[in-house]
């Protein structure tokens, strides 16, 4: 018996070493284990032999049978392997094949940096007002000093509508005068208006009759002109980088007092002086002040209580600044092969 | 543009650095674009002390001359000669043209040097006349080894001015500068001499004034007798010329002399043909012939001299010719006043008149110096025009003289500007400055001297002042102190951002056009019932019109694009219109066209119809909360194909359009959409709360009918909706057929219905209940037929 069974083995041995594929094992799994298989027929020899043999030819039987199993579910399970390897190698791509295109849009490029600019002042709790395009004399001159008549009306030249009174706006500081109406004189302000502005220049290269703002308005008490420096620092780092050094020259606006024109150390040349900066190691990017005392008064703001400092950066100049962009019309022609370029992050 | 040598005739500017002073100026507030300089190193004054002729040639010099050395010049000119004194250029002179002197050999003669012409210095024209004169001989009196330019008054160091508008009236002129340049120096200014004898004769024998305008606050008027017209002194030339400007003879330059000096532009009439009064009135509707020539039309807004009868000059602006200075002129009444600013703004700009002095009178006049100046003039005539004074002067006086006054105290300026400075330091900036101040306890009551009329009487304006002297360099950057808040977007700004990005992220690219369009444009797309904002005063035709519509313009970019060979064009815009009453509508407009997703060698393509559109209409204002509050309503729209266009409904009002261009406008398959975001705006909706998923499962059952092509989608769909009740849960389209195997006027619409119950699991039978429902409700109402799975 027992010889029977280790010729069982001997044989089961010889003929996995010959299976090559999942059929044939299963052909020789009903071989062994099936109804009719040797294995069963080794058991129908049981009824015949005595208590005791019984005893031990079953643990003979049983241990047989588990061997079978094992060393048929082994050589299946390599074999599926195998199969499944060989499967996955037929499906093996070109991936060097053209993608599907996904494309996301870009913003306009001055959106972009009005957008980043944003974020900068928003994080430093000023809020982004809007105002209207359509505005009145009043709001866009009357109240920020420029009475009728005055040579700072004759720079801005104006896009009026209806007589000398509505008018598309020559700059966004009619919104803060707006919001300073607004909060009656009473309350702190920390805004920014980037927006549309409208003057009679013809286009060209470095002219457009309609171009955009991004002018803010603190007004709180006991501000200086200090703080305009370290709030201009903060916007200037961020836009141009960590390296840069600010500086500030005396200029004018009506508007504000003292008036200041912002410079920032060349981010090209780091100062030594190149094309950009025409060899002076220094950029202006925006004009600033301290809030002109009448302006306070027109607005409901005391002067004697309330101190401010205003600013305003040519989004298109920051752009070409930024990006070396030469020619204004860019940014209104919207060349989609430009706006691919634009989609992605910053440094 | 100013010149040094000028200015030094006011102010000690001994052993400044120009260059480093131009420095200081920009820094203090008055920009300097550019300094010129024309001095030229190595350029010396040399004798000539041996001339004989070049061994090797028959027009060659070899000369010997003294500079301090005796050195060795080969020189071509005929005049050279034995015993005059000559500019001589030394090896390293850089001459203009970038050419340099360098020791060499002219035809085997060793030449260490260069006898130079005026015109080789860049100082007089290159011409055949200058070149004929040879090389230039100077006077006896120049020093051997001394700079040569300075000793002919040449080397001279000019400023050109980029100044603010406010401080061009007192920085434009020399005096002015001056007083700038001591300020930042801390020097003082000595004002020209102005003495002159006076002739008994008295103005007022021969010379009457009326001032009959509100625009006249101040006119002075002296006469002066038997000038002699001739050629101006070097000095006054040489100064005209090195500011840019063209002598022409002594009277008139010195007038632009004076202007040049204190910046009060005056008038030099010829006395006699003027007459014997002056009127100065508004004009009415008159001409006058002004001095260049032409004819001017005057009016009422306008202010003129007349001779009581006829004007003879604009005020101002420009002299008439009847009146002109000419070689016989030989009394002269000259005029020195101050004219309402913005008047002479107005006239000068109206008739594109730009002169030196209606810049100057444009921008306002310090009183003070317009009696000063009438002065100085008539002491430059006296001295070198040999002209007789009359006295007496003639003057109309209706100025403010009301000192400008602002009291401070230094703490006020340390917090304006945010530095620590004592009172001390303020004095000292005061004095300075050149104005006026007492000191009380710790308190300042300044005088603003006239001449600042750009300084007005309050604090910020004083801290300006010492601010810009103290140097804005250092200032130490601080952050103004406030409370810790994150800044909004404030109001609908927040929804563009919303829309703004939701759009990006649907594959559409932002683009910025102009609000200003041709009137063409504006009639296009007409779809509310708006009348657009015409310019009165337009630039141009193509930019007259305030847009109602942004799909023209959206239109234009795709056409620059489509002409670059982008293909797949995929554009928004978002921006401010505005009708005729200045209402404001803030709206998107999105236009695509080609390949929205595409890979074409696994013959993937999603390409830009209508449907594709309406998918984006859909995502934005689903995410913009209005789910199930939206519609299409089929309309008829100018300028879009009158098959595939609806209007957008938002709780049923119209919130923009949508559909396709109609090929009248462009053959290509473009698709527009615009929505109104101020409507969108006033739309509420709800706040965003989680909704539990059923537990139970659902099932899809599908059905097909047959129905006249004329039935929309969307009334079948509502009608199953309607039998389905609550047990259906969605409806999808997903097959639409036409052809052979229905007839021509029909059309087969499959269903996708599912079907669920949130609280147990549903049984076949009551699915088909509602089914059966479904069949019956759409195959009456519609006379619909069930096709045969």
């Amino acid at each position: 018996m027992e010889e029977k069974v280790l010729k069982i083995k001997e044989e089961l041995q010889n003929k996995l070493t010959n299976i090559n594929n999942l059929k044939e094992l299963n052909d020789l799994k009903v071989e062994y284990l099936g109804k009719k298989g040797l294995v069963s027929s080794l058991s129908s020899m049981m009824s015949s032999l005595s208590i005791e043999e019984k005893k031990s030819f079953g643990k003979l039987l049983n241990d047989l049978k588990n061997e079978v199993t094992s060393k048929i579910d082994e050589l299946k399970e390599k074999l599926e392997k195998e199969e499944l390897n060989k499967k996955l190698e037929n499906e093996r791509i070109d991936i060097s094949l053209p993608a599907t295109k996904i494309s996301c849009g870009a913003p306009n490029i001055l959106e972009k940096i009005i957008e980043e600019v944003e974020s900068v002042f928003m994080s430093m709790g000023y809020d982004v007002v809007d105002g209207p395009e359509i505005e009145l004399d009043h709001y866009n001159f009357e109240l920020l000093n420029i009475p009728k008549g005055h040579p700072a009306r004759d720079a801005q030249d104006t896009f009026y509508i209806k007589d000398e009174e509505v008018l598309l706006r020559s700059q966004t500081s009619p919104v803060q005068a707006r919001v300073m109406l607004e909060n009656g004189g009473k309350k702190p302000i920390r805004m920014i208006c980037p927006g549309k502005t409208y003057r009679r220049d013809d286009d060209d290269a470095t002219h457009s009759h309609q171009f955009m703002q991004i002018e803010g308005l603190l007004i709180d008490k006991n501000i200086s002109l200090s703080d305009l420096k370290g709030t201009f620092d903060v916007i200037s780092k961020k836009l141009f980088g960590e390296n840069v050094e600010t500086r500030f020259r005396p200029s004018y606006y009506q508007f504000t007092e003292p008036s200041v024109e912002t410079d920032i150390s060349c981010f090209v040349c780091g100062g030594k002086g190149c094309s950009l900066c025409k060899n002076t190691g220094w950029i202006t990017v925006s004009g600033a002040g301290m809030v002109h005392p009448n302006v306070l008064r027109n607005c409901g703001y005391d002067p004697k209580e309330w101190s401010g400092f205003a600013f305003g950066f040519g989004a298109e100049r920051l752009a070409m600044l930024k990006y070396g962009i030469n020619d204004i019309r860019t940014f209104y022609q919207t060349d989609l092969r430009d706006s691919k370029n634009f989609d992605r992050k910053e440094v | 543009m100013i010149s040094l040598n000028w200015v030094k005739e006011y102010i000690d500017l001994k052993n400044e650095n120009l260059k480093d002073l131009a420095v200081k100026v920009t820094e203090a507030g008055i920009n300097i674009e550019k300094v010129i300089t024309n001095h030229i190193d190595n350029l010396v004054v040399g004798e000539v002390i041996e001339c004989v002729n070049h061994p090797d040639s028959d027009h060659l010099h070899v000369c010997k001359v003294n500079v301090g050395e005796v050195i060795q010049i080969v020189c071509g000119a005929s005049n050279v000669r034995s015993g005059i004194k000559v500019i001589v250029a030394l090896p390293g002179a850089v001459l203009p043209g970038n050419f340099e002197i360098k020791k060499g050999k002219i035809r085997g003669v060793e030449s260490n040097g260069m006898i130079c012409a005026l015109f080789e210095l860049g100082l007089e024209e290159k011409n055949e006349e200058n070149y004929n004169k040879g090389i230039t001989e100077l006077g006896s009196d120049a020093i051997v080894g001394t700079d040569a330019l300075e000793y002919l008054g040449y080397d001279d160091t000019v400023y050109e001015l980029d100044v603010h508008k406010h401080r061009n009236n007192d920085c434009y002129y020399h005096i002015g500068f001056a007083y700038e340049i001591a300020a930042i120096l801390g020097k003082k200014v000595t004002l020209p001499e102005a003495n002159y004898s006076e002739i008994e004769e008295n103005i007022k024998d021969y010379f009457s004034l009326e001032v009959a305008t509100k625009k006249c606050p101040y006119y002075l008027a002296k006469m002066v007798k038997d000038v002699k017209i001739k050629e101006s002194p070097e000095f006054i030339k040489r100064r005209l010329i090195s500011v840019g400007m063209r002598p022409i003879n002594n009277v008139v330059d010195i007038s632009n002399y004076v202007m040049l000096e204190y910046g009060q532009p005056m008038h030099f009439f010829d006395k006699d043909k003027l007459g014997n009064k002056i009127l100065v009135r508004d004009a009415s509707d008159e001409v006058i012939t002004t001095l260049d020539g032409k004819e001017r039309k005057l009016n009422q807004n306008d202010i003129v001299i007349t001779d009581t009868i006829k004007p003879v000059c604009i005020a101002g602006v420009m002299g008439g010719e009847n009146t002109e200075i000419d070689e016989n002129t030989k009394n002269i009444l000259i005029e020195s006043a101050i004219f309402d600013a913005t008047s002479i703004r107005n006239t000068a700009n109206r008739l594109n008149l730009k002169s030196e002095a209606s810049i100057r009178y444009g921008k306002g006049l310090n009183y003070e110096y317009t009696l000063n100046a009438i002065n100085r003039a008539c002491y430059l005539l006296e001295k070198y025009a040999d002209a007789k004074i009359l006295s007496g002067i003639v003057c109309h006086d209706e100025v403010d003289k009301t000192p400008k006054k602002v009291s401070f105290k230094t703490e006020e300026i340390n917090k304006m500007l945010g530095i620590k400075i004592t009172d001390e330091d303020v004095i000292t900036e005061l004095n300075k400055l050149d104005f006026p101040f007492v000191h009380d306890n710790d308190l300042f009551s300044v005088t603003i001297p006239n001449r600042r009329l750009d300084i007005d009487a309050n604090i910020n304006d004083i801290a300006e002042e010492i601010g810009r002297l103290y140097g804005y360099h250092n200032l130490v950057a601080t952050l103004p102190r406030v409370p810790i808040r994150r800044g909004v977007y404030v109001k609908d700004v927040l929804l563009r951002k919303e829309v703004s990005k939701r759009l990006r992220s649907l594959g559409l690219n932002e683009c910025k056009t102009y609000t200003l369009v041709s009137p063409s444009m504006s009639k296009q797309f007409v779809y509310e019932n708006k009348e657009n904002i015409v310019l009165p005063n337009p630039m141009s035709v193509d930019k007259s019109v305030i847009r109602t519509t942004l799909i023209p313009s959206l239109l234009n970019i795709y056409d620059y694009n489509k002409a670059r060979n982008v293909k797949d064009i995929f554009l928004y815009e978002i921006a401010k219109t505005y009708d005729v009453n200045f209402t404001e509508d803030v709206k998107v407009a999105v236009l695509i066209k080609g390949n929205y997703i595409v890979n074409e060698w696994q013959n993937v393509k999603v390409n830009a119809d209508f449907y594709v559109l309406k998918g984006i209409l859909e995502n934005l204002l689903d995410y913009l909360g209005f789910k199930n509050r939206y519609d299409l309503e089929v309309e008829s729209i100018s300028d879009m194909h009158p098959g595939i266009c609806a209007r957008v409904l938002l709780d049923r009002d119209s919130i923009g359009i949508i559909g396709r261009v109609n090929p009248m406008i462009s053959k290509d398959d473009i698709y527009v959409l615009e929505l109104s975001l101020t409507k969108i705006y006033d739309k509420k909706i709800k706040p965003l709360k989680y909704k539990e998923q059923s537990k139970f499962p659902s099932i899809t059952k599908d059905l097909a009918f047959i129905v006249k092509k004329n039935i929309s989608a969307k009334e079948i769909t509502k009608e199953i909706n309607h039998a389905g009740g609550r047990l259906l849960t969605n409806v999808n389209v997903f097959d639409v057929y036409t052809g052979d195997k229905v007839n021509e006027d029909e059309k087969s619409l499959a269903f996708s219905l599912t079907f669920m119950d949130s609280t147990k699991t549903l049984t076949d039978e009551e699915v088909m209940s509602v089914f059966d429902k479904i069949i019956a409700g759409v195959t009456s109402k519609f006379n619909a037929v069930l096709r045969d799975k």
